[in-house]
C-alpha cells in the first residue's frame, strides 16, 4: 500500500492584521499581574488580579473569533491567515520571521486554547481564592496560554519551538506552585527534565529535517557519503491547469521556493506539491541505512512523547497533578500535553511519507492508551486516576494520528480537552469541597452534597466511556475504526499489515477499561455513604464536616464544559450516518493535505464496530457500577486479596518509576560520582599544580620587586634624605653665615678670574 | 674742588677710601651681632660704593650719571635704614632682643 499525497496546489495566503493580538493579550496580563501583581492585590484586592487575567483570555478570545469567523468566510483551499510582525533572523538560506499564522487546524486548537482557557481560569477564580500567591499564579496562567498560542500559531519551527520550551517552563513553574513542600517542588524538577529528553529528540529531527531539504546524501562508488547541497533560493515554477474552471485563464504560474525551510507553509508546498520533486527524493533518501523520514517522523515524536506523556517518558504527567488541579485541566489535560499530536497533524504531510514512522506512532500510542489504562484501574488518588486516564486518552490521539486519521486525533484532542477539563474541575470541586482530600476511599456519596458537580461528573464520565449520546464516542471510534481499515503501517521499514487491527484490539480493550476505571471513580466518589470528614479534619475541631457544593465561578464553568463535552459530537458525526464527511474533518481538510488510504469496508461492518465500541463501553461500566457502586459491595476487596501481588505490581504503575530510578536517575548519579572523582582528583591535581608553579614564580617575582626594584627606590629615596641632612647644616638662618659664603664664593670668583688669566 | 688737590689726588686714592669704606662695612655686617650695628655696616659698604661711584664719575665719565646714582644710593640707603629701623623695633617688641643670632624663626 502506497501512501502518497495528492498533487495540490501551494497555498493561498490572506494576510490578516490583527492575529499578533491573540497571544499578546495573554501576555500582557502575564506582565502586568507579574510585575505589579503584588502591589495590585494589597491594595486593590484580588478581584483586580483575576479581572486583568480573565480580561486578558477573554479579549485574545474575542480576537480568535474574528480570526474564525474571517476564516470561514474564506474558500476552503485559501484558508490560511498569517501576520508577519518582523524578520527575526536571516541566515542564507535561513529566514525566520516573527509570524503567526492560522488554518483550520491552528485555528481549532487556538480556540481551544483561548476558549477552555478562558473557562479555567473563571474556575480558579473559586478555586485558588484562598491562595496568598494568587496573583503569582494567574500570572503564571495567563504567560501559559502565551506560550501556548506561540506554539499553535507560529509560523515556523522556531516560534513553535520557543512555545514549545515555554509551555514546559510555565508547566515547571505552576506543578511547583506550592514550591514550599518539596514533593511538589521535585514533580515540577521532573516534569521538566522528562520533557528535555523529548526536546533533545524533537530538534534532532527538526535538524534532520532541515538538513535532508538542504541537499541530497549520496552513497559514491568508493564507499562514502559525498553531499549535494541544493542551491540557495533555488525556485520551481508550475503551471496550474485551470482549462475546468471558466473565466479564469487556462494557466497560472505559481512559483516554490525549494530547499531548507523552518517555514511551516514553504515546507509544505514544497513536499505537497509533486512537481518539485521533494517529497520524492525524502522518500528515498537513506541515512544510516534508514529512510531519512523514518528517521525524522521517530525523533520527532520523541519529543511529541516528552511533551504528550508517551511510553516511556509518561512518568511526569502523573506527578505532575501536584500542581492546582486547574493546571491540571489546562496544562495537563487539555492544552499542553496535547502539543505533541498537534505537532504529529501538523507535519502530517512529512509523516505520510513514511509507514514506519507512523507504525511507530500509532504502536507507541496503542501500547501507551493500554499501560496507563490498567494503571488507572488501581489509584486511588482521584487525581491520579484522571492524570492515568489522560495519558491512555493521549495515546489513542496518538494511535489517529499515527494511522493517519489526522483529523480524527484532532477531534478527539477537542473532545478530550472539553471532556477531561469537565473531569479535572470536576475533581477540583470535589476536592475543594473535601478540604483537599484528594484520596477517593475517603470521598464517597458526594452526589447529595453536590449535585452539579456530580452531574457534570457523569456526563463526562459518558463522554470518555464511549456512548454515543456524548462526544468521545463520535472520535474514539472513528480513530479505532481507521486504525482496524489502516494495512499500510510498517515496523522499522517492514510492511506489518496486521499493525492496525492489533491496535484497534489494544484500543477496544483500553476502552472498556477507560469505562471501567471512571465510573469507577464516579461511583467511589459521588455514590454511597460519605466517608471523610473524620479523622482528618485538621482545621475543624468538630471534626464532622458535611461538603458543601462549590460557588457559582467553579458551577458554571463545569455545566459549559459538560455541555462543550455532549454538544462536539454534532462536529464528528460519522460518514456512515449521515452520508457526507463529518464537519470538523471537511473544515480540517485544508490543513491536513497527506492522503492515507484506507481499506474501503461495506457500511454494515463500520456500524457493528461501532455497536463493538458502545459495548465495549458498557461492559466497562457494568463491572465499575457492579463493583464500586455505593462502595458495599465486597467484592473488590476479595480480588485485592486474590491478586495482591498483581494488584502491588500495577499499583505501584508497573514500577517504572523504579526503573528510572535504578538506571536513569542511579546511572546518572554514578557518572556525575564518576566525573566528580575526575574532577576532584585529575582536573583539580593539574590546576593545583598549575596553581603551585603559578605561586613560585610570583614568589620569586615578588623577591626581586621586593628586594631589588624596592631597594633602589628606597637607596634614592635615603641618599637624598641623607643629602637633605647634611644640607641642612648649612642653613643656619643667621644672616652672617650667609653673607660668609656670599664672600667666599666672590673671592673665589674673583681669585679664580685671576688663575685663568 | 681746588686744584691743589686736583694735583695731589688721583682716582687710586678715591677708590682706597671706597674700597676701606666697604671693606669696614662688610667687617661690621659679618662680625657685629647687633641689628643696629649691622644697619650701621650696610651704611658703611653703601657709601664705600657711593665714593666709587663719585670718583669715577669724576676721573673716567664725563657727564652726571655716577652723581646721580649716587644720590639715589642715598635714597635708598635712607629708606632701606627706615624699613630695617621699624622691623628691629618690631622685632625687639617682640622678643626685648635685637641680636642677630637670635633671630632664626625664618630658618624652617
Amino acid at each position: 500500500m502506497e501512501h502518497a499525497l495528492e498533487n495540490l496546489a501551494p497555498l493561498s495566503v490572506t494576510p490578516v492584521g490583527y492575529l499578533w493580538l491573540i497571544p499578546f493579550f495573554p501576555l500582557l496580563g502575564a506582565f502586568v499581574n507579574a510585575t505589579t501583581g503584588w502591589w495590585l492585590q494589597r491594595k486593590a484586592g484580588k478581584s483586580a488580579i483575576h479581572a486583568i487575567a480573565i480580561g486578558a483570555m477573554v479579549l485574545s478570545f474575542a480576537t480568535a473569533c474574528v480570526a474564525f469567523v474571517k476564516l470561514l468566510g474564506l474558500p476552503g483551499e485559501e484558508r490560511f491567515l498569517q501576520d508577519t510582525l518582523w524578520t527575526l533572523l536571516s541566515a542564507g538560506p535561513v529566514h525566520v520571521d516573527l509570524a503567526f499564522a492560522l488554518d483550520p487546524l491552528g485555528m481549532m486548537m487556538v480556540l481551544v486554547v483561548t476558549g477552555i482557557g478562558t473557562l479555567i481560569h473563571i474556575f480558579s477564580v473559586g478555586y485558588m481564592a484562598d491562595d496568598p500567591a494568587y496573583w503569582r499564579f494567574f500570572s503564571y496562567l495567563n504567560l501559559f496560554a502565551f506560550s501556548m498560542l506561540l506554539l499553535v500559531m507560529g509560523d515556523n519551527f522556531v516560534i513553535m519551538f520557543f512555545g514549545w520550551e515555554g509551555v514546559g517552563l510555565c508547566s515547571y513553574l505552576l506543578i511547583a506552585f506550592w514550591y514550599t513542600d518539596p514533593a511538589k517542588a521535585a514533580a515540577g524538577m521532573k516534569a521538566f527534565v522528562v520533557n528535555r529528553f523529548g526536546d533533545f529528540g524533537f530538534i534532532l529531527g527538526l535538524f534532520l529535517l532541515f538538513w535532508g531539504l538542504g541537499g541530497v546524501w549520496q552513497q559514491m562508488p568508493n564507499g562514502h557519503l559525498a553531499y549535494r547541497p541544493i542551491p540557495v533560493g533555488q525556485q520551481v515554477r508550475i503551471l496550474e491547469d485551470h482549462a475546468a474552471s471558466e473565466g479564469a485563464p487556462a494557466h497560472e504560474e505559481s512559483v516554490i521556493k525549494v530547499g531548507p525551510t523552518l517555514n511551516f507553509r514553504q515546507l509544505r508546498d514544497q513536499v505537497v506539491v509533486k512537481a518539485t520533486g521533494v517529497a520524492e527524493r525524502l522518500t528515498h533518501q537513506k541515512l544510516f541505512g534508514f529512510g531519512l523520514l523514518a528517521l525524522v517522523g521517530v525523533l520527532l515524536f520523541v519529543g511529541a512523547m516528552g511533551k504528550s506523556a508517551q511510553l516511556p517518558l509518561h512518568v511526569w504527567l502523573p506527578d505532575a497533578m501536584a500542581g492546582p488541579t486547574p493546571v491540571s485541566a489546562l496544562i495537563h489535560a487539555a492544552t499542553m500535553v496535547t502539543a505533541g499530536v498537534y505537532m504529529v497533524a501538523r507535519l502530517n504531510f512529512i509523516f505520510a511519507l513514511s509507514p514506519t514512522a507512523m507504525g511507530w506512532v500509532a504502536l507507541i500510542g496503542a501500547l501507551t492508551a493500554l499501560f496507563a489504562a490498567t494503571i488507572g484501574f488501581f489509584q486511588y488518588d482521584i487525581k491520579k486516576v484522571l492524570a492515568y486516564s489522560t495519558v491512555s486518552q493521549l495515546g489513542f490521539m496518538f494511535i489517529g494520528v499515527g494511522v493517519g486519521a489526522y483529523w480524527a486525533g484532532a477531534y478527539h484532542l477537542l473532545t478530550h480537552a472539553f471532556f477531561k477539563a469537565a473531569l479535572f474541575l470536576g475533581s477540583g470541586s470535589v476536592i475543594l469541597a473535601c478540604h483537599h482530600e484528594q484520596d477517593m476511599r475517603k470521598m464517597g456519596g458526594l452526589g447529595k452534597y453536590m449535585p452539579i458537580t456530580q452531574k457534570t461528573y457523569l456526563w463526562a464520565c459518558i463522554a470518555i466511556a464511549g456512548f454515543p449520546v456524548a462526544s468521545g464516542f463520535y472520535s474514539k471510534d472513528e480513530i479505532l475504526w481507521k486504525a482496524f481499515s489502516q494495512p499500510g503501517l510498517a515496523i522499522l521499514g517492514m510492511p506489518a499489515q496486521w499493525l492496525g487491527p492489533l491496535i484497534y484490539l489494544i484500543g477496544i480493550v483500553t476502552a472498556t477499561g477507560t469505562a471501567f476505571y471512571m465510573f469507577r471513580s464516579y461511583y467511589m466518589t459521588f455514590t454511597g455513604e460519605y466517608r471523610g470528614g473524620h479523622g482528618h479534619g485538621h482545621d475543624h475541631d468538630n471534626g464532622h464536616v458535611v461538603p458543601k457544593e462549590s460557588p457559582g465561578s467553579i458551577t458554571g464553568v463545569l455545566v459549559v464544559l459538560a455541555s462543550g463535552a455532549v454538544l462536539a459530537s454534532v462536529l464528528g458525526l460519522p460518514a456512515s450516518w449521515t452520508n457526507h464527511p463529518p464537519i470538523l474533518e471537511s473544515f480540517l481538510e485544508p490543513s491536513l493535505p497527506a492522503t492515507v488510504h484506507f481499506t474501503e469496508h461495506p457500511r454494515w461492518v463500520e456500524w457493528a464496530f461501532q455497536l463493538i465500541g458502545v459495548s465495549a463501553g458498557a461492559i466497562g461500566w457494568f463491572f465499575a457500577r457492579l463493583l464500586y457502586r455505593n462502595g458495599t459491595s465486597p467484592v473488590p476487596a476479595q480480588l485485592l486479596q486474590r491478586w495482591k501481588r498483581l494488584w502491588t505490581v500495577v499499583y505501584n504503575k508497573y514500577y517504572v518509576d523504579e526503573i528510572y530510578q535504578a538506571t536513569v536517575v542511579r546511572g546518572s548519579v554514578v557518572f556525575a560520582k564518576i566525573l566528580s572523582w575526575i574532577d576532584s582528583r585529575l582536573v583539580d591535581g593539574v590546576v593545583n599544580l598549575a596553581g603551585a608553579v603559578a605561586r613560585l614564580f610570583a614568589n620569586l617575582d615578588g623577591a626581586i620587586d621586593k628586594y631589588l626594584v624596592d631597594g633602589a627606590v628606597n637607596l634614592v629615596a635615603q641618599s637624598t634624605i641623607a643629602a637633605g641632612r647634611g644640607l641642612r647644616r648649612v642653613q643656619t638662618g643667621r644672616i652672617q653665615t650667609y653673607l660668609y659664603g656670599a664672600l667666599a664664593g666672590a673671592l673665589v670668583v674673583v681669585l679664580l678670574n685671576f688663575l685663568i688669566k | 674742588m681746588n686744584s691743589i688737590v686736583a694735583q695731589h689726588l688721583s682716582l687710586n686714592h678715591f677708590l682706597v677710601v671706597g674700597a676701606l669704606l666697604f671693606a669696614f662695612g662688610l667687617m661690621t655686617v659679618l662680625t657685629r651681632r647687633n641689628a643696629v650695628a649691622l644697619l650701621m655696616g650696610i651704611e658703611l659698604i653703601l657709601n664705600g660704593a657711593n665714593v666709587n661711584l663719585v670718583a669715577f664719575n669724576h676721573y673716567v665719565g664725563g657727564n652726571l650719571a655716577g652723581q646721580i646714582f649716587a644720590l639715589f644710593v642715598i635714597v635708598l640707603a635712607a629708606a632701606e635704614a627706615a624699613v630695617g629701623l621699624a622691623i628691629i623695633l618690631a622685632i625687639y617688641q617682640m622678643t626685648r632682643n635685637i641680636d642677630s643670632a637670635q633671630m632664626t624663626s625664618m630658618r624652617q
